[in-house]
């Protein structure tokens, strides 16, 4: 079943689903659970071969059994539509390359989504435009957020907390044109940066993208 | 649930050109003019739910972004989740003060330069994208 929907997915955007666009799903999820802080890790270790995406929020929680059901592709918690999908397409996304899912959460403390893949397998989709899910995220009209966000690859570190950049601004929103123009190159030039110049690439000359 | 635990020391990565001590100036410059700002703002809604996301929603508002910002337009620029009409998505709402809110459907990015030029610049609806839009009097469809 779980494949099925996979394919699904594939067809439905025409390639396979790049990894940004399921981290920005679950965000997304972290702003309808009415989170108000989210601290998102991405840690790629081509040498360990492990990929591992780890976000974490604040919101209300789910219990068992709703936790159990959120990895059910025909469960959902919304009331404009009978499906979700979210969720299960990112775990079948992780399980097709020898990684897996897990899903925890405690009612009213939060939830904690940890993905894990194969760094090097086949069939593993690259990360993609993180800048933009980033962004699509951080620009919600659902309240303020904060993110802590930490990338790791290519043994450097690109990390922020908008708490710090949202000290900086005082009362101007992240949403306001100015700020939201300088986040955009901020967090594109730090995950060029992350990449880093040819020299520093692995030696089979692949890429960590 | 447990903390991550990373091994072995990574280089910090810190943005060059883009430096904490600019938003002290954006800050500064937003105060200015917050006002005029809030009375004669313009705003562009994009829906991204999964439904969204799923229908290239990210790409959609990626190129509004991007033409904001060539056209040097000040606009607010904000998502939002899933308000059920699914099939229509990537969904964008445009909202300009004293004028209805239009909502077009199945936005993709090679329809954004269009969209923005007629409807922000030159002030024209485009009808044959546009779903409905909420005035004052309610709902009604376009």
């Amino acid at each position: 079943m779980a494949a099925a929907m996979a394919e699904a997915g594939k067809q439905r955007t025409g390639r396979v689903r790049e990894l940004s666009l399921h981290i920005l799903d679950v965000l997304e999820n972290a702003l309808e659970a009415g989170a108000t802080r989210v601290e998102l890790s991405i840690i790629e270790d081509p040498e360990m071969d492990k990929l591992t995406i780890d976000v974490q929020d604040n919101g209300r929680g789910m219990d068992a059994e709703a936790t159990r059901r959120a990895l059910d592709p025909f469960f959902t918690t919304r009331t404009t539509r009978h499906v979700g999908l979210g969720l299960p397409l990112f775990a079948a996304a992780a399980r097709r390359c020898d990684g897996d899912l897990t899903l925890e959460s405690v009612p009213g403390q939060g939830t904690r989504v940890r993905a894990t893949f194969r760094h090097n397998h086949l069939d593993r989709a690259p990360l993609g435009n993180l800048t933009d899910s980033l962004l699509a995220f951080l620009l919600s009209e659902r309240g303020e957020i904060e993110l802590r966000y930490r990338h790791l690859a290519n043994s450097r570190t690109f990390q922020f907390d908008t708490a710090a950049i949202q000290a900086e601004l005082g009362e101007v929103p992240l949403s306001h044109p100015q700020a939201r123009e300088w986040l955009y190159e901020y967090i594109a030039e730090g995950e060029a940066e992350l990449r880093g110049p040819a020299d520093h690439r692995p030696p089979m000359g692949g890429d960590y993208a | 649930m447990g903390r991550l635990t990373i091994g072995p020391p990574w280089e910090g990565i810190m943005p060059k050109l883009k430096s904490l001590e600019d938003l002290q100036k954006i800050r500064e410059q937003a105060q200015r003019d917050l006002k005029v700002r809030t009375e004669t703002g313009t705003k562009i809604i994009v829906g991204m739910g999964t439904c969204g996301i799923a229908a290239g929603a990210r790409e959609t508002m990626h190129a509004i972004l991007a033409e904001v910002q060539n056209q040097n337009i000040d606009v607010n620029v904000t998502t939002v989740g899933c308000i059920g009409m699914c099939s229509k998505e990537p969904l964008v709402d445009i909202e300009q003060a004293g004028k209805p809110r239009i909502t077009y459907c199945n936005v993709h990015p090679d329809m954004v330069p269009r969209l923005i030029e007629e409807h922000l610049l030159k002030g024209q609806v485009v009808e044959e994208w546009a779903m409905g839009r909420v005035s004052a009097a309610g709902i009604g469809q376009g």
